[in-house]
């Protein structure tokens, strides 16, 4: 049977069987279990309502149930067991773990992550606020949108290809086609690389870990000037911290900068330098995450209300102040949502490294080196473990946004 | 106050120009891809594709036609062959050629050459050319070097080999099709499910429901890395194997949560009346859900079904777990492209124009339906 008239009659099945259940589960409440006549029609009829919802939510919960919270619990069992050769299975506790751990492989995994929870979010953030600032009030800025949006509709694979060719490398004798090495053959070494090569990217750094750090701060103070008690605080040291991490990290950064001794005129084969890579596969999802930055940001600043910025213009501020000083602190709540929500993205980046360096040249991050674990190593112990790590770097958003859904329902 | 407005315009300039140069940034990688899947190997293995949109200086090895296959002039005593080096259409200039490839810059446009042997040819700037000998001319036609700069030349020969050739390997016909047998089944069962779901969350009264509302919060993250060796077990342990029904349940499941939580939110916010109203006039739940809610549910629905579609379409790890088998009968596009960077990393014109294909529904649907997509982002992020 063709695929395609295969697909037909699943889908015709898929809806037709769904809404047939639903109709006919209700008509069999309604009609046979609990007729709404008879002596207890009235008690009939609460019973019925009390069953209605279940009926209406079974197939989702049984899909839920079956497709995302049993393999949680299933993925737990299987990384404290081992197959037997054979068939069958064998409780070995942490075994798995411990294995992992011993790999040199799973932390230059975890090393990456790390690179990548900071890098991508922070800078997808920063683009996508910047757009949505400057954006806000050009005429032509749907349509500036639109364009920065349109890398969220391309694939991963798709979006690898892409820059596969800017960053084609070719021996030096023949033309660039990669525009990444044509640019690259135009530095000489002199005092312009110096400048556009050193100098900017060493102040980008140290502006981006000024403003880490006065992030930082301004999530620290209500918890020095004791205002704020509970829940919050222990969240609020660990996002400090993070930040300080990031202040480190981007100071380290630009001494490395300076100090590093550039290969100039001979073109680079960009995705074989290691830890310069890892940057190159990041721009990757920087390019597709930023439209989804920009979009929800420029929502949330088209929401802030008119008023606070005049007042703040009859006080005499300036568009920076206004910027930094009334509007990014009226949507730090959006900025917190988009900061998490790239971040679940980035813990499950698996297409750009298996398109693109397949984790060679120390590129390797956690769900790919799951996915090696699993379908090349066939190690389905350590590839369970590699996937509760995961599961784990996720549980604080996860946890953090039940907390919020609630509070908000409440 | 003339200071102030004098400020603003400069800034005004800074911001055009910086959103140019950030558009820009952000459009030409793909413009690079989509250039060069219009040009040929030798183009976009010889030049930067950024050069191809602008006429190209280059070293051409040009023959005039050979002496068998045109009839030749007699004129006082010398025999002629006059015709054009270029193909029909195409202008090109000549700016110096010479008949030696030790000396290709012998001549200018307009000078004649002496060949020995009584011949002699003249070229002019536009490709024409006087060739002429003492004797009837014989042999193959002359050889000419001349730089020369052409202008920007495209082929639809990629596409023509990516879509409609018989090549196993570079034809993505069969995989377009596989791709959208796995996206429209996969878009359409969640929407149903959920719809349901999300109606009895939002409008129906019942314990547990809030608790409900939080699991499914909570299992939007969840990463669906978890699901692959436990269902891939299930589904070989119940028969289903990896195949198509395979591929659509596990993006069914997959995708519930954000449809279940982007439509609940979206119903929460229908007015109270028209449901109460309903109710009074004798509807049951399954006529209200029917009636009146799935109606005015449709751009929350058309939010949710462009999420699932893309991300359907775009999927790589699904489909290689739970689809692709052995015989390779049922690869989808992102995995052949990713197969054809293994097997054909330096030709870029197949692997251009492939992404391309790949890449051109989702675009066109996004710029179709921008409008609830951006609405869908806007209710799907959990604040």
């Amino acid at each position: 049977m063709s695929p395609a008239l295969q697909g037909l009659i699943t889908i015709a099945i898929g809806v037709g069987g769904c809404l047939s259940y639903f109709y006919l589960s209700n008509l069999f409440l309604d009609k046979v279990l609990f007729p709404a006549r008879g002596p207890n029609a009235g008690r009939n009829i609460n019973r019925a309502n009390m069953i209605r919802p279940w009926l209406f939510l079974a197939p989702a919960l049984m899909a839920l149930g079956l497709y995302l919270a049993y393999p949680v619990i299933e993925t737990l069992r299987l990384s404290l067991t081992e197959r037997i050769p054979g068939g069958g299975y064998r409780w070995v506790g942490l075994d798995n773990y411990s294995l992992m751990f011993a790999e040199a492989k799973f932390w230059e995994a975890m090393r990456n992550n790390m690179l990548w929870l900071i890098v991508v979010p922070a800078a997808s953030t920063a683009f996508g606020l910047l757009v949505a600032q400057l954006t806000d009030r050009i005429r032509w800025g749907s349509f500036a949108k639109s364009l920065i949006f349109m890398p969220m509709a391309i694939s991963f694979v798709g979006a690898a290809v892409i820059f596969k060719l800017v960053y084609d490398t070719r021996p030096i004798e023949q033309d660039q086609i990669g525009i990444l090495n044509a640019l690259w053959l135009q530095f000489d070494g002199g005092a312009g690389s110096w400048l556009l090569l050193k100098a900017l990217p060493a102040l980008i750094l140290a502006g981006f870990a000024a403003l880490s750090g006065f992030v930082g701060w301004l999530i620290l103070r209500p918890v020095i000037a004791g205002r704020f008690h509970g829940f919050g605080t222990p969240a609020r040291i660990v996002a400090t911290a993070a930040s300080a991490a990031i202040v480190v990290l981007s100071v380290r950064g630009i001494f490395e900068l300076i100090g590093a001794d550039f290969n100039y005129g001979a073109p680079q084969t960009w995705l074989t330098v290691p830890f310069w890579n890892s940057l190159f596969l990041m721009v990757v999802l920087i390019w597709i995450q930023t439209g989804f930055a920009m979009v929800i940001l420029s929502a949330a600043l088209r929401g802030i209300p008119e008023e606070t910025i005049e007042a703040a213009i009859v006080d005499g501020a300036g568009p920076f102040q206004i910027f930094f000083q009334i509007k990014v602190p009226q949507i730090m709540g959006t900025i917190v949502v988009v900061w998490t929500t790239i971040t679940l993205v980035v813990l499950k980046v698996f297409d750009i490294v298996f398109a693109m360096t397949n984790g060679q040249w120390e590129t390797q991050v956690l769900a790919n080196y799951m996915f090696d674990k699993l379908f090349r190593a066939n190690n389905w112990g350590v590839g369970s473990a590699s996937a509760m790590i995961i599961m784990l770097l996720v549980t604080p958003i996860l946890v953090w946004n039940v907390y919020n859904a609630r509070k908000e329902m409440r | 106050m003339s200071n102030i407005a004098g400020s603003r315009s400069t800034l005004n300039w800074v911001v055009h120009l910086s959103v140019l140069g950030l558009v820009l940034l952000w459009l030409f990688p793909t413009v690079g891809l989509f250039v060069s899947s219009f040009r040929t190997a030798d183009q976009i293995s010889t030049s930067g594709w950024w050069k191809a949109l602008f006429p190209s200086e280059q070293n051409l090895t040009l023959r005039a036609t050979n002496p068998g296959d045109v009839e030749q002039l007699e004129e006082g005593g010398r025999w002629f062959i006059s015709g054009n080096f270029f193909d029909e259409g195409v202008e090109a200039s000549v700016s110096v050629w010479g008949v030696s490839s030790r000396d290709i810059a012998a001549f200018t446009p307009g000078d004649t050459a002496d060949l020995g042997d009584g011949e002699a040819i003249t070229v002019d700037a536009n490709g024409d050319y006087v060739w002429s000998g003492a004797a009837k001319l014989e042999g193959r036609g002359q050889r000419v070097f001349a730089t020369a700069t052409t202008p920007p030349e495209f082929t639809l020969g990629n596409y023509r080999t990516v879509l409609f050739s018989n090549s196993t390997t570079d034809s993505m016909a069969k995989a377009f099709f596989n791709t959208l047998t796995v996206t429209i089944p996969a878009t359409i069962i969640p929407i149903v499910i959920a719809a349901f779901a999300a109606y009895a969350l939002a409008w129906m009264d019942f314990p547990g429901r809030a608790l409900l509302i939080a699991v499914i919060v909570g299992l939007l993250v969840v990463p669906l890395q978890l699901a692959l060796i436990p269902l891939l077990r299930l589904h070989l342990g119940i028969g289903i194997g990896k195949g198509y029904l395979g591929v659509w349940l596990a993006h069914t499941g997959f995708g519930l949560p954000l449809a279940i939580y982007l439509l609940r939110n979206y119903m929460v916010g229908l007015p109270r009346d028209i449901i109460e109203n309903a109710k009074v006039d004798g509807a049951t739940d399954f006529q209200i859900f029917t009636k009146i809610i799935l109606p005015l549910s449709v751009p929350a629905l058309a939010s949710f079904a462009i999420f699932q579609f893309l991300w359907t379409w775009n999927d790589l790890l699904v489909a290689k777990v739970f689809l692709i088998d052995a015989t390779g009968e049922t690869t989808v596009m992102t995995n052949q492209i990713v197969e054809l960077l293994g097997t054909r990393g330096g030709n870029w014109e197949i692997l251009a124009t492939a992404a391309f294909v790949s890449i051109a529904v989702p675009l066109a649907v996004f710029f179709a339906m921008q409008k609830y997509l951006v609405r869908g982002l806007l209710a799907g992020s959990v604040k």
